[in-house]
């Protein structure tokens, strides 16, 4: 699934990174904990978290994945969006949980 | 394959800038079609080095040392120092302040990581002078 399918799948909204929304969806990952996820998560996965300040776009980058949706209601920093549109990561949002998102994304992938 | 030298600045609590000195090496690494699980390695690697200068040590330099064999990645800076280095190594110690924990960072993961990811890994530490941590991957191909 490509990011964009994602996107209108969830109904999740794009607050950045719109030059990655062709990227292919490898898996998905939860966390918050931004080592653990940067030791454990999959390359080109989705990555759910609560987080939605500046460093999170690093953790993306470096770890190649295919994009980032903040969960739980909150909206990037700006400099979250600044960074996501210069690296070209998608950064999405969804007002609902992890769990709740990880649960229906895990059925279609 | 010359060898290729790059060092790059990097600042105590510059949490705007944290990350990118890691994501010009991975950068150049690619560029120069380096094996792409090393190059993986050698991200995440940057990534925790850099995010606890910026967290725990001081000002100091990422810097990279590539030839055909290897890389050599190291990061020195000049804050306050490890004082017992087998205890900061152990899964889960973390002296991060509470503002920190609440942005996700100190699960205590960062230097098992590196341990993980690196073929050898080295931190030498002068406590009041600062913090070196060099690591070496091989490339195997
Ligand atoms: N460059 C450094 N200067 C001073 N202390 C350091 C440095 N690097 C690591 N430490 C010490 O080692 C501890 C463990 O580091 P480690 O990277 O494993 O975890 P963390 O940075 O606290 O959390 P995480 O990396 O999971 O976000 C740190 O909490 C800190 O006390
Ligand atoms: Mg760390």
């Amino acid at each position: 699934m490509k990011v964009k399918e994602l996107v209108e799948k969830f109904g999740l909204k794009v607050a950045a990174g719109q030059t990655g929304l062709d990227k292919e969806i490898k898996g998905g990952y939860c966390g918050d904990l931004l080592s653990e996820v940067m030791g454990n998560a999959g390359v080109g996965c989705v990555w759910l978290t609560v987080q939605a300040h500046q460093n999170i776009v690093a953790v993306a980058v470096l770890r190649e994945m295919a994009a980032i949706v903040i969960t739980g209601g909150s909206t990037p920093a700006p400099e979250t969006v600044d960074k996501a549109n210069a690296e070209g990561i998608p950064v999405l949002t969804y007002p609902g949980s992890s769990f709740e998102l990880s649960g229906r994304i895990y059925a279609e992938l | 394959m010359t060898s290729i030298h790059k060092s790059y600045h990097v600042a105590k609590n510059d949490f705007i800038h944290a990350g990118e000195a890691s994501i010009h090496v991975k950068n150049l690494l690619k560029s120069m079609n380096y094996n792409q699980d090393l190059v993986r390695r050698v991200a995440i690697c940057g990534y925790e080095a850099e995010m606890n200068l910026v967290m725990h040590g001081g000002d100091g330099e990422l810097s990279v040392d590539v030839n055909s064999e290897r890389v050599i990645l190291e990061v020195a800076d000049r804050g306050p120092g490890i004082l017992d280095i087998e205890l900061a190594m152990q899964e889960g110690y973390s002296t991060a302040k509470e503002e920190y924990r609440e942005m996700g960072f100190g699960a205590g993961m960062g230097l098992p990581n590196m341990k993980k990811n690196s073929d050898a890994l080295k931190i030498t530490s002068e406590p009041g002078q600062g913090t070196h941590v060099s690591m070496t991957f091989y490339n195997k191909g």
